[in-house]
């Protein structure tokens, strides 16, 4: 099934599946990328600018096609992919993706909350203080 | 039943392979050590990110994204970082394929889309200042400066190595050692345009409507 005896260094081509036989042409890979990127660069912009849309899922589709967008890096300019020789670069990947996830979500949350709970006049805990 | 043992045999075989064939060759380590690297950039960067959203409101009566930010300037900043992410792309492989004059030329237009990057931002950067909207103003600005520079930094840090590279191409020859050198080069490149794509999302494009 293998020939190759090792995992893959990320950045090179994977020899499995799709990719190893567009490997041939690797110039390929990365002008398919660059088309991705700018499609879904171009839709970001559109999508900041229109007034078609509802404004307050505006910022939920800008992360949305962000999340894409570096998908679409990873794949075709950083070669990560699931191949069974790229398991540890893609653990790594996870676990990265895991704290950053905790740091920025983490702050957003606790910070709102306090900006809440730290409110002039907001209700029933602020006139229990004043007791 | 019997299938399902042949694919649970081959599975084990490839993964025996990989595990008893002794030490990964040099080019694998130092490729992973170095994503494992970026990626600790990265969770860097999402701390100055974190830090920024939390203080995006925070503009203490100065100026706020609408009246800073210009989307034509981000779109050009934009198209080239992303253009010299595709010719670092053909960089690598004109590297791969040893083509001595494709390596350099694909580095300068490289080299030249990522200072025209710099220039830009510079430029920006000092347009703001002179209108009163500098990192002392307010903590929004410094939270700003901090992140979008940060980014900047890299990017020039990314344009030394390069010209350090290319000399080293040039006097040592694509020896094992520029190889994976030239790798991590790529790799640092790919991901500084990760991290713009989420700099232009959160910071410019979410930040010219309140």
């Amino acid at each position: 099934m293998t020939d190759a005896p090792y995992d893959l260094a990320p950045g090179d081509v994977s020899i499995f599946g799709k990719a190893a036989r567009m490997a041939a042409s690797g110039v390929g890979i990365y002008t398919i990328g660059l088309v991705l990127a700018v499609i879904l660069t171009a839709t970001s912009f559109w999508v900041a600018n229109t007034s078609l849309l509802w404004a307050l899922g505006v910022p939920m589709g800008l992360v949305v096609l962000a999340i894409a967008q570096m998908g679409v890096h990873l794949v075709f300019f950083l070669h990560i992919t699931t191949a069974p020789d790229n398991t540890n670069n893609v653990l790594a990947l996870a676990f990265g993706v895991f704290i950053v996830f905790l740091v920025v979500v983490g702050s957003l949350w606790i910070m709102t909350d306090l900006n809440h709970a730290l409110m002039p006049s907001s209700g029933p805990m602020n006139s229990h203080m004043q007791h | 039943m019997n299938v399902a043992v042949a694919v649970y045999d081959v599975k084990q075989d490839a993964f025996a392979r990989a595990s008893e064939a002794g030490p990964a060759p040099k080019r694998v380590v130092v490729g992973f050590g170095f994503w494992v690297f970026l990626l600790s950039d990265i969770v860097m960067f999402s701390a100055l990110f974190a830090a920024y959203a939390v203080l995006v409101r925070a503009t203490a009566g100065g100026p706020a994204g609408p009246q800073l930010f210009n989307q034509v300037t981000v779109a050009i900043e934009t198209a080239c970082l992303l253009a010299s992410s595709y010719t670092c792309g053909m960089m690598s492989l004109a590297v791969s394929a040893r083509r001595r004059l494709d390596t350099y030329l694909f580095a300068l237009i490289t080299f030249v889309l990522g200072a025209a990057f710099v220039y830009l931002e510079v430029r920006e950067f000092a347009d703001m200042i002179a209108r009163g909207a500098a990192p002392q103003r307010s903590a929004f600005l410094s939270a700003y400066f901090t992140l979008v520079g940060c980014h900047g930094l890299h990017v020039a840090a990314g344009l030394i190595w390069l010209a350090v590279m290319m000399a080293q191409v040039a006097i040592k020859g694509f020896r094992p050692a520029v190889d994976r050198r030239l790798l991590c080069f790529a790799l640092f490149w790919h991901a500084l345009d990760i991290i713009w794509v989420w700099l232009f999302t959160a910071v410019y494009l979410m930040g010219v409507h309140p």
